[in-house]
């Protein structure tokens, strides 16, 4: 038995660390590309911001798609809510206010990451050592990650938490996909070529995936594979569908422990099932774009579910 | 102005105090560089786990660290053994006062106390007459502040009845030190305060409401984590396992009062709630509060809930009425109080208001509602025209003021760049009750870090000491 509250800060906190770490993952892949292509840096940059869903609030702001505004605006910039350190900031407040549910060790990691970002951040960051802001952006996070599994009960504290990570990061990786898929592909005829395009590259690297690609399919990057990855692959920590088997399995568990099941349990197993029964031909009969709109709305709606059956919302 | 001040390791006098001789023998052999690193690892450990608080009015620093000095406030067993005798008693009496004054009001009748003091006085509630807390218990969780001046002389600054703070920086000093100095502690026998979580669990249970049906489920009530305490209320639960409940989180369900889990709601037995009177019950005090529960107070009249400390409790702990306490000891235990008072002038007797005009400059004048160090004249450390300032007000609302000498309070030696220094120092203990009085051997300790400065609240630049009592 856990206050709603609870749930709902657990839930929270999870969710906006994993977005700290997106965030800085996608700002690298930008760099990465904006380094090796300098031509289309700019329109690189744009991409990164529509994968973030900040295209428009940035636009408000700024008008060149240069690397320091966008570094800026989703890495420090408070007033965007999703920024690292925003994120940051919300999900150590979370942790502040679920502090009794937390290890001593993970509501220090946490304070810690939120310590030394808050010092990092603090000045625009100089274009030099934005790799080493980078760096350590995912070397604090994963510092969180690192305490939070080893130190944290299996129980219901550990499911609401980890509930919030993998929505998170499903929402994540579709709209990465959704949006560079569309960007990078001249046009739908080159969708079962080979490629021999770097800018490839930036889908895996945006999911911190591009080393491991490689030892699942080929040195070549082909757009169909990519999507098999991130979508279908039981065994990449950032596709949809290892996202939703541990969906499913923490809500299992806390059907199990509380003797009920709710709407978020059958909704949760309809995209389970829709996931496991596909092909990545089916997916892209029926069409890519479409496949993923449907896959983000339903997990928003999984999350709101969640929300509502364990009395957090 | 300074003040000849007893200094609680090195008096003038006598020289090194016996308390502090295995301290100072130990301390004789430490290289000064590594206790300044030592401090350091201090402030690092504080800041990682958060032990912070806010302090009201300063945006920026929404969150600062209580400074805490590494050189430990030393009491003998003797000198606390005298001690809880006297808080004991005190205690008791407290609880007594609150008891006669919601119910038949003795010690008015008897011409003790004077009526208008309680009638007229914001800190007595009337929904509270006749109504009987569970286990017969007003104050559960009582702060004592006590100051001293000499080697024989302890006084009761203040007696903090409502929601005693601190607590979690006493734990929290005591288990840094054990961190840093853990060698100090095979030398020393200090006496342990860490069960005092387990003693306020135990203290809390106890005092259930009669109708509870097997172990009850115990529950910390916070304004929420932008509350100044929050670490401490967050702390306190986490070491006691029960639940850190808001307002939001409560509600009456079924004539008890319930929490939102994810499983639906679940009946409280016992709040140890750390928000305010005021803010307790909408339906019963402040409409606008929305860190309370509505119909709490119908739950807590009809004896389904224990709420600690109980409301109206701070009748007892009222500056007004603190210098009535030693005829309030008297009158319930039968018995001279053991320990004494700050000698107080009522600035609503026109006599105490002349004297107090005229020695301003001596005097330190209090508001008789306010807390924290806010709202309050240090003579002696006041400019003139501060002095003069705060005698229109103070002629402008006399009763909101009482005045006290400046004592001379003890010194404890603190680390400072050059070496130790001395600085001023009072003693808050706590003492939990129950169906019996539990007074952990230790307190917080808070020390004044401006030389020479007597304010020791944390809102006002003080720092803690860890406090020991020693197992002699």
């Amino acid at each position: 038995m856990l206050l709603g509250r609870t749930a709902n800060g657990l839930y929270w906190m999870n969710r906006y660390i994993e977005r700290a770490e997106n965030m800085a993952r996608l700002v690298d892949a930008g760099l990465r590309m904006a380094l090796t292509r300098t031509q289309s840096a700019s329109e690189e940059w744009s991409s990164v911001l529509l994968s973030a869903g900040s295209d428009v609030t940035f636009s408000q702001k700024y008008s060149d798609y240069t690397a320091a505004n966008v570094a800026d605006f989703l890495l420090r910039d408070t007033s965007n809510p999703s920024s690292t350190m925003a994120a940051i900031e919300t999900a150590r407040n979370n942790a502040r206010m679920v502090r009794t549910a937390l290890t001593r060790e993970t509501w220090e990691s946490i304070n810690e990451a939120w310590m030394a970002l808050k010092r990092m951040l603090a000045k625009p960051i100089d274009e030099r050592d934005l790799p080493s802001v980078l760096d350590a952006i995912k070397r604090e996070t994963a510092l969180i990650r690192g305490s939070f599994y080893g130190t944290m009960l299996r129980n219901e504290i550990f499911d609401f938490s980890q509930l919030g990570t993998y929505v998170e990061r499903a929402d994540n990786t579709a709209r990465i996909l959704d949006v560079k898929y569309y960007v990078l592909l001249p046009s739908i005829s080159w969708v079962g070529s080979t490629l021999d395009n770097y800018q490839w590259e930036s889908i895996l690297r945006s999911v911190s995936a591009h080393r491991s690609y490689r030892w699942v399919y080929d040195a070549d990057y082909k757009p169909t594979n990519i999507a098999d990855y991130l979508i279908l692959n039981v065994r990449m920590p950032r596709s949809l569908t290892f996202c939703y088997r541990f969906l499913s399995e923490h809500l299992k568990f806390l059907g199990d422990d509380y003797g009920e099941r709710h709407a978020c349990h059958a909704t949760a197993e309809k995209t389970q099932t829709m996931l496991r029964a596909g092909s990545i031909k089916d997916i892209f009969d029926a069409g890519l774009h479409e496949f993923l709109a449907n896959f983000i709305r339903d997990n928003t709606k999984l999350g709101n579910e969640i929300a509502q059956d364990y009395r957090f919302n | 102005m300074r003040l000849a001040a007893f200094d609680e390791m090195l008096p003038e006098v006598s020289g090194l105090r016996r308390p502090y001789s295995a301290y100072d023998r130990w301390l004789k052999e430490q290289d000064p560089a590594r206790l300044t690193e030592k401090m350091q690892d201090a402030e690092r450990v504080f800041r990682k786990t958060g032990i912070t608080f806010a302090v009201y009015g300063e945006q920026e620093a929404s969150e600062r660290l209580i400074p805490f000095d590494i050189v430990p406030r030393i009491i003998s067993g003797n000198e606390w053994r005298r001690l809880t005798q006297g808080i004991e008693q005190r205690v008791q009496a407290l609880n007594a006062f609150l008891d006669d004054i919601y119910h038949r009001q003795e010690i008015l009748r008897a011409g003790r106390v004077p009526t208008e003091l309680i009638a007229r006085n914001e800190a007595f509630l009337p929904e509270m007459i006749g109504v009987r807390p569970p286990a017969g218990v007003y104050t559960h969780i009582i702060g004592v502040d006590i100051v001293r001046i000499s080697e024989d002389e302890f006084y009761v600054l203040e007696d903090n009845a409502r929601t005693p703070s601190g607590v979690s920086y006493m734990l929290e000093n005591r288990e840094t030190m054990m961190q840093l100095f853990p060698e100090l502690f095979q030398k020393i026998k200090v006496r342990p305060v860490e069960n005092y979580p387990q003693l306020l669990r135990q203290s809390l249970a106890a005092v259930r409401p009669q109708g509870t049906k097997g172990a009850p489920t115990i529950a910390v009530l916070t304004p929420g984590s932008y509350n100044s305490a929050y670490f401490e209320h967050a702390f306190l639960a986490d070491q006691m396992g029960v639940q850190l409940v808001e307002g939001q989180d409560l509600r009456v369900v079924d004539g008890h009062v319930a929490m939102r889990t994810t499983e639906g709601y679940k009946q409280i037995d016992v709040l140890y709630r750390r928000v305010d009177d005021s803010f307790l019950d909408p339906l019963t005090f402040r409409p606008d509060s929305a860190l309370g529960v509505p119909g709490i107070m119908d739950v807590y009249r009809a004896g389904n809930i224990t709420i600690a400390n109980a409301p109206g409790t701070g009748i007892a702990d009222d500056k007004a009425i603190y210098s009535y306490m030693p005829e309030i000891v008297e009158f319930y235990t039968g018995r001279k109080a053991i320990l004494g008072n700050i000698p107080t002038w009522r600035c609503s007797e026109p006599d105490s208001l002349k004297y107090v005009l005229e020695h301003i400059h001596e005097l330190v004048i209090k508001e008789v509602h306010g807390s924290g160090g806010y709202g309050m004249l240090v003579g002696p450390a006041a400019t003139k025209k501060e002095c003069e300032a705060f005698a229109k007000k103070l002629q402008a609302k006399p009763s909101n003021y009482i005045a006290q000498p400046t004592l001379a309070l003890s010194t404890c030696p603190i680390l400072t760049d050059k070496g130790l220094a001395p600085r001023h120092v009072d003693l808050r203990p706590y003492v939990l009750v129950s169906d019996r009085i539990q007074i952990v051997p230790g307190g917080l300790t808070r020390v004044a870090l401006k030389e020479g400065s007597l304010v020791v609240n944390s809102s006002q630049g003080g720092g803690t000491k860890d406090t020991w009592v020693l197992d002699d």
